[in-house]
């Protein structure tokens, strides 16, 4: 079979919907010379109708796909830097995601925000290093976040087809994972459908993003001892509880990996619903940034404030002292 | 500028005490507890939304502001369903999700009023780009105020209508005042400068007056439909009222009584009256008192909306989230 990379799926499904559908458009910064190459070949094969490069104009352009989609067109925008996504947060969360309430149904508003390239990447410093994911799920904008190709692929493709704002989270440390892939079982993947990549029946780990590799190393790692139930939520709002529950339900450990910051993250949002709501036998656990910023201009600094293989393992063991038999 | 036939002026006429009386009612409304959230008046101001919609075709797109009934009802809005709406009833033009705030009425091409001051300028752009590549014609019109005029995404908003050459329409109802700070302590320069810096023609005109404001209109829109980019018309007017009916009650010291006497002296409704026989206008007054008392009959007697109700219209495609309690 074939491989397929992260970034060329998220080409793929990109120019596959701009195919299907011609209401679909991109528009983004760099975008005649397809800095990130999500675009790459783009303008030869669609024109710049559908392929617009714009000035540094983040609130402005924001607004503008809030206006084409109110008449009738898809517009996806690429964001370079994860901070964009807080430039135009109040474009996201307060207006385009408010107009279909605020009509009484009367506006739909399919703006894909795409980021590409999301979180830490070494010495682009503390302002270029952030996931903001949680906060857009905590305002109630659709987030997705995969981490394989074939999903990226899948939920890019629901995205665009979604009547609703959704925010695309590409982890940049994903953006080079490749597997092997039928292309013609490419498909677009429900929002709120979690994935069980690896099954286990001691503990899950919900690992979101980047960090499902992670995650499955470490279960990998740990199979000896311990057996690992890898959940990936992909969609970080609507969440997939039930898939969560499901799993609590087996192993009754939870422990979340979460690359963003740890109060009001949305590691804390697992674990309270998993306690609230959900089967457990050990108190929960994650692993999370610290509060504050990533230091991002020396690759010591900064990944000593990023979520590792060992505290995972760590947190792993800790749970597993709860709750007899299983350890 | 060559007069306006008299059916238009007696058009205008109407429109403006529509907008006048339904004002006046809506805030008998507020201070009887119909319309809880208050609202912000816009009488003294109702010559723009009057010239500048008498210079649109039905088709045409206006995106409001917080001042807005007078750019529904001048846009066409059914009055009964906009007053339905600022009191919170399901009959409202948004079924009582957008209040007097944030209205819509798509029926009127009314498309929204962003909350956030100056944001439709980018947004309108927008809608603007995609009527122009669909070739349909339609002509855009943002609304907004004095306040708005600092805002950067305004300002982004203009660049991109600029650059790409969209046909839209910038209104800016400059009142004097941006809540309670006078325009000549927040702006820099003039409004029409913001404009010029991007090469958008832009006028600034005598917004108490509705048949010069329709002819300015009338030549930002010609110059939108056909393909020759936005415009930039400032209004000068101003409101009777405070920035919203809280004023009722806070007596806020911002500006005297002479001023407002003084713009009182230029009244848009006695300009329009004075061109519109007695006769005739007795018979709108009077029409229009008839229709005010069944809009405000509709209004209050129209069903308030169920609580259980409360999340619908969140997604466009009807996603439900998980309640705020666990065992709900």
């Amino acid at each position: 079979m074939p491989k397929l990379s992260y970034l060329k799926a998220l080409n793929r499904a990109l120019g596959d919907e701009m195919n299907r559908d011609p209401s679909v458009f991109v528009l983004g910064e760099d975008m005649n010379l397809a800095l990130t190459n999500v675009t790459a070949g783009f303008l030869d094969r669609f024109g710049p109708d559908r392929v617009i490069e714009t000035p540094l104009s983040e609130q402005g352009f924001t607004n503008f796909a809030t206006g084409a989609a109110m008449a009738g067109r898809r517009p996806v925008i690429e964001f370079q830097i994860p901070f964009l996504l807080l430039l135009v947060f109040e474009q996201i969360a307060n207006q385009a995601n408010k107009f279909s309430l605020m009509s009484g149904g009367q506006h739909a508003v399919p703006v894909t925000y795409l980021m590409p390239a999301a979180g830490w990447r070494t010495g682009w410093g503390a302002q270029h290093s952030d996931q903001p994911y949680s906060i857009f799920a905590h305002m109630g904008v659709k987030t997705v976040m995969p981490a394989t190709p074939a999903d990226a692929y899948g939920l890019l493709t629901t995205a665009i087809r979604d009547d609703d704002p959704v925010v695309f989270f590409g982890p940049l440390a994903s953006l080079g994972v490749r597997e092997d892939v039928d292309f013609a079982e490419l498909a677009p993947i429900p929002l709120g459908v979690g994935c069980v990549h690896r099954k286990g029946t001691d503990v899950t780990v919900v690992a979101i993003g980047h960090l499902v590799h992670d995650a499955i190393a470490v279960a990998d790692e740990l199979a000896d001892e311990v057996s690992v139930e890898v959940f990936d939520p992909r969609t970080l709002h609507p969440f997939d509880w039930t898939g969560l529950a499901a799993s609590l339900e087996k192993t009754g450990r939870l422990v979340v990996i979460d690359d963003a910051n740890r109060s009001c993250g949305l590691g804390g949002e697992i674990l309270a619903t998993a306690a609230e709501e959900m089967r457990l036998i050990a108190p929960p656990r994650r692993v999370t940034r610290p509060d504050g910023a990533i230091v991002g201009a020396s690759p010591e600094l900064d990944v000593a404030l990023q979520p590792t293989r060992e505290q995972l393992v760590t947190a792993i063991q800790r749970v597993l002292k709860y709750g007899g038999d299983a350890a | 500028m060559t007069e306006p036939a008299q059916t238009l002026r007696d058009s205008l006429y109407r429109t403006i005490r529509l907008i006048r009386r339904f004002e006046e009612r809506s805030i008998d409304l507020v201070k009887a507890g119909e319309i809880g959230s208050g609202i912000h008046p816009c009488i003294g101001q109702e010559a723009v939304a009057t010239g500048v919609c008498a210079a649109l075709d039905p088709d045409d797109i206006i995106l409001s502001s917080h001042r807005g009934h007078g750019h529904l009802l001048a846009k066409g809005s059914d009055p009964g369903r906009v007053l339905a709406e600022m009191a919170g009833r399901v009959t409202g033009i948004d079924k009582a999700r957008g209040g007097s705030f944030h209205p819509s009425d798509l029926s009127a091409g009314v498309y929204n009023a962003t909350g956030t001051v100056g944001h439709g300028a980018a947004i309108a752009a927008g809608i603007a780009w995609a009527s122009a590549k669909a070739g349909d014609g339609k002509v855009i019109v943002s609304f907004f105020g004095d306040g708005a005029v600092s805002q950067g995404a305004l300002l982004e908003g203009f660049n991109l209508a600029a650059l790409w050459q969209l046909p839209v329409v910038y209104v800016c109802e400059n009142n004097g005042y941006a809540t309670t700070l006078p325009v000549e302590t927040a702006v820099a320069g003039t409004i029409t400068g913001r404009g010029e810096a991007f090469g958008i023609p832009s006028r600034s005109v005598d917004g108490q007056d509705p048949e010069v404001v329709l002819a300015a209109a009338a030549e930002a829109v010609a110059r939108a439909r056909s393909g020759g980019g936005p415009s930039l018309i400032e209004c000068r007017t101003y409101r009777y009222h405070g920035h919203h009916t809280f004023e009722l009650k806070a007596r806020l010291k911002y500006r005297d009584e002479t001023e407002i006497a003084a713009w009182r002296e230029r009244d848009p409704m006695d300009i329009q009256a004075a061109r519109v026989d007695a006769g005739t206008r007795e018979r709108i007054d009077a029409e229009i008192e008839e229709l005010l008392d069944d809009v405000v009959r509709f209004a209050v007697d129209s069903p308030r909306p169920d609580a259980v109700d409360a999340q619908d219209y969140q997604y466009a495609t009807g996603l439900r989230t998980r309640a705020g309690v666990a065992d709900a």
